[in-house]
């Protein structure tokens, strides 16, 4: 690592990845550290991505690809099975990736536009100079060093310590964090072409389990709950314990994954002079499905772009910055993520009665074109009954 | 005070994203009590495999 750059992104997961591309690609000099070994690994995910979304930044490559999905299904509390078709279009069509090979080629991507990467090395303070955050001292192997940069991006991932010791409350509250545990399973039965999603306060409280495909007979089959219904004898340990064992009881487990996944609002400001957050560290994770990976490279790019301006201009004020903040809340993805925020809110206090009707007149909808928002607009339209429970969402659409 | 327990912790970091006081630090692969820890118990709240307990302090 130089002692200095344009550019300094801590963490090399999809949001680190992308920024460093991204501005690596417009000239700016990059540093990217990452403090694990190894990129992409152990895994933190699920890794289901939707394909258009995905194929705004890549074509799909069978090298990091573990499925093809061409339908969701989503399990009532009572046992009922409600597809979503293809017919549908929309989100559910996608791929279920592996992100030990997918994060690393992303970073290698970064490398070959041009910018420095060590792994290994652990981001341990920033340098604060008149306010403004100019660059980080790092340590490798015991080393401290001290890498100086314009601007710096925190892409440090659900952790997001850097931004905290930066100033910025990062905390996610004990309600809103998915506590998650899934198990890479094989020799079970499955259908390789859906992702499963199955609900119910017995099953999941305030989260659910999916079962994403992975390959014949294989599937990371996992579990999130809300924080504030985890506790000893019911973690997600114990619900997915219980779940694979009346669902896939001969299943052999190859791989343990963990991880938390924020479902709260995202950050007031993710800028501050000279730092841009993005990615889970920002909490631009989707309220209702967890999903990050697309909001990580979304924010990732254009957190580079942004920065490269600024750069340019003389100017790494959070004023300067802001334009990043104000760009990516007025996206389709800022859109999204006030929308599901509200809609999860509304969600998690459903009792498994209502969600099995929910599930049941969502079946009965013809839906031309799948969304959360059509199938909202539909529901009302189909089953007044409903009106009144789901009013609180339909002001916002 | 906060007990780890090594041979349960995961390394997620979960924990981590939800100490109020950011006395959490994940090293690579192992956690660490770095801050001042108020002995809230949020963060044995959160892990989804139970490596954290708040320990009395006898
Ligand atoms: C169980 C689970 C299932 C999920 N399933 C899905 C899914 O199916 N689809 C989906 O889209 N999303 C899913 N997500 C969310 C998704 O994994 C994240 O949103 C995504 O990885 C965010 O990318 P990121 O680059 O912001 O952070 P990360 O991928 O977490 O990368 C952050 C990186 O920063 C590094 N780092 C942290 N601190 C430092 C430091 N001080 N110095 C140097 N490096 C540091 C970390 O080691 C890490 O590698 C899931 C999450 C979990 C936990
Ligand atoms: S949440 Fe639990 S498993 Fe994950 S790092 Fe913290 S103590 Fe370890
Ligand atoms: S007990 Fe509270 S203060 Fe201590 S590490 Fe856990 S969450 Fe942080």
């Amino acid at each position: 690592m130089k002692p200095e750059y344009d550019l300094l992104v801590i963490g090399g997961g999809p949001g680190g990845a992308l920024a460093a591309r991204t501005a690596a690609e417009q000239g700016l000099s990059v540093g990217l550290i990452e403090k694990r070994p190894a990129i992409g690994v152990p895994v933190r995910c699920a890794e289901g991505v939707g394909r258009d979304l995905l194929e705004e930044f890549m074509d799909p490559d069978p090298a990091w690809i573990s499925a093809e999905i061409d339908r969701a299904v989503i399990v009532a509390p009572d046992g009922y099975r409600m597809s979503l078709e293809p017919s549908m279009g929309g989100n559910e069509v996608g791929y279920v990736l592996d992100r030990k090979r997918f994060d690393r080629e992303l970073v290698i991507q970064a490398a070959e536009a041009g910018a420095d990467i060590q792994v290994k090395t652990r981001a341990i303070s920033p340098i604060i100079e008149n306010g403004t955050v100019s660059g980080a001292r790092v340590e490798q192997n015991g080393l401290v060093q001290d890498i100086r940069a314009r601007v710096v991006i925190a892409a440090d991932g659900v952790e997001s310590k850097f931004s905290r010791w930066c100033g910025v409350d990062t905390t996610v509250p004990l309600g809103e964090i998915e506590t998650c545990v899934q198990y890479l399973m094989t020799g079970i039965d499955i259908d390789e072409a859906a992702t499963v999603f199955y609900l119910g306060n017995d099953v999941a409280p305030e989260g659910y389990v999916w079962v994403f495909p992975k390959g014949p007979r294989t599937a990371n089959v996992g579990i999130g709950i809300s924080g504030r219904k985890s506790r000893e004898g019911s973690r997600p340990l114990d619900y997915l314990n219980r779940f694979v064992r009346s669902n896939f009881p001969n299943g052999r487990i190859v791989e343990w994954i963990m991880g938390g996944v924020s479902i709260c609002p995202p950050l007031e400001k993710t800028v501050a002079d000279g730092l841009i957050i993005v990615g889970d560290a920002a909490r631009v994770s989707d309220p209702i499905t967890g999903g990050g990976i697309y909001n990580a490279m979304y924010t990732g790019r254009l957190a580079a772009q942004v920065a490269a301006d600024a750069i340019a201009k003389g100017d790494v004020s959070a004023p300067s910055l802001m334009p990043y903040d104000a760009g990516w809340r007025a996206s389709k993805l800022g859109s999204a993520l006030q929308r599901n925020y509200r809609i999860k809110e509304y969600f998690v206090k459903l009792s498994d009665d209502k969600l099995n009707r929910l599930v049941h007149s969502i079946s009965r909808l013809d839906l031309s074109q799948f969304s959360t928002l059509e199938i909202i607009k539909e529901l009302i339209r189909h089953d007044p009954s409903l009106l009144l429970e789901l009013k609180a969402i339909r002001d916002l659409l | 005070m906060l007990v780890i327990r090594r041979d349960v912790c995961g390394y997620c970091g979960c924990c981590v994203s939800v100490c109020p006081q950011g006395a959490l630090e994940l090293i690579d692969a192992y956690l660490s009590v770095e801050g001042e820890c108020s002995s809230c118990g949020v963060c044995a709240r959160a892990c989804p495999l139970g490596a954290l307990e708040v320990a009395d302090e006898a």
